[in-house]
């Protein structure tokens, strides 16, 4: 029988895809994007877990609250990398100095 | 039956996700993130969470994927060098990666054995309880329905900065100007000449 446990372990692995995802490619800032999308997958998938194995539907709410938000983010974060290549003709992100902060 | 298609969509999941980070193209990267949220919405209808599998299906398929894959085909990236120190970081990330997952599981072992872990009920819906898009729909308008708003304009804000942030305006470019045209009268625009043989027309 499937329990809470496998769906914690295959999202944390999930979760630490994502993050390895952003520490290899540290220069793509697409593939950055898209493993923030994973991570955001993995809480879902834990929230969803959680909300269906504890008999309670505030998890899928907040599920849906992440949802909206991965959302408006790529949006904002894909709209400020266009501008970024716009200006720069490149999207290596791990020289991005110009406002030297 | 439900064992085995946890597996298989635990499976290809795991594996789509792992190529999306690895994947050389990123286009295939974004293909990979496809394929990763349908086996993921496939793991969310097994539990029984059916409106978000939806949900996660139009919205990041339908929206935020096709959202990659424009960016991704739109600039033109040179990716092999952006690639560059791929190789000098993998055994570092591995092993960072390795130490969190253990990390994880550790913390989920100390849960479960706290005994916290022992109120799991049974998964699916009992009889005669209302559906889950009911259930959702219940909490979502009633006791959510202040964060149901805060997401729209999430949601709003979200679509107004990134209008606001590629929208330019080009020098140079033609538009049509209705006015103009509909202002436009015959003896404006025409003259009649007789212009004797062989000779040509000024214009």
């Amino acid at each position: 029988m499937i329990g809470i446990e496998h769906y914690l372990v295959v999202s944390s692995i999930l979760f630490v895809m994502g993050m390895l995802g952003i520490f290899l490619n540290r220069k793509n800032i697409i593939i950055i994007l898209m493993a923030i999308e994973l991570i955001l997958l993995a809480v879902n998938l834990n929230f969803v877990a959680f909300s269906a194995f504890l008999g309670d539907m505030t998890g899928q709410v907040f599920a849906m609250f992440i949802l909206t938000v991965a959302a408006g983010e790529a949006a904002i974060g894909l709209a400020i990398l266009v501008i970024y290549f716009r200006q720069r003709g490149t999207i290596a992100v791990d020289d991005v100095n110009r406002m030297k902060g | 039956m439900q064992i085995f298609a946890f597996y298989l969509f635990a499976s290809v999941v795991l594996a789509s996700g792992a190529m999306c980070i690895f994947s050389r193209n990123p286009v295939h990267s974004v293909l990979w993130l496809i394929l990763a949220f349908f086996n993921a919405a496939g793991l969310m209808v097994l539990v029984g969470a059916e409106f978000i599998a939806a949900l996660l299906v139009i919205v990041y398929v339908g929206a935020v994927a096709v959202l990659f894959l424009f960016v991704v085909m739109m600039l033109d990236i040179d990716f092999a060098e952006l690639r560059a120190g791929f190789m000098k970081h993998l055994p570092l990330g591995l092993l960072l990666a390795l130490v969190l997952v253990v990390e994880i599981i550790f913390g989920v072992g100390a849960w479960q054995s706290s005994g916290m872990g022992q109120a799991t009920a049974a998964v699916g819906i009992p009889e005669g309880a209302p559906s889950n898009i009911e259930q959702l729909g219940a909490l979502l308008y009633t006791k959510y329905v202040f964060l149901f708003e805060a997401a729209g304009m999430i949601l709003l804000v979200a679509m107004v900065g990134a209008i606001v942030l590629t929208h330019r305006t080009r020098s140079g470019v033609r538009k049509q100007n209705v006015a103009n045209q509909v202002a436009r009268r015959p003896e404006d625009a025409t003259r009649n000449t007789q212009p004797e043989v062989g000779k040509g027309v000024e214009l």
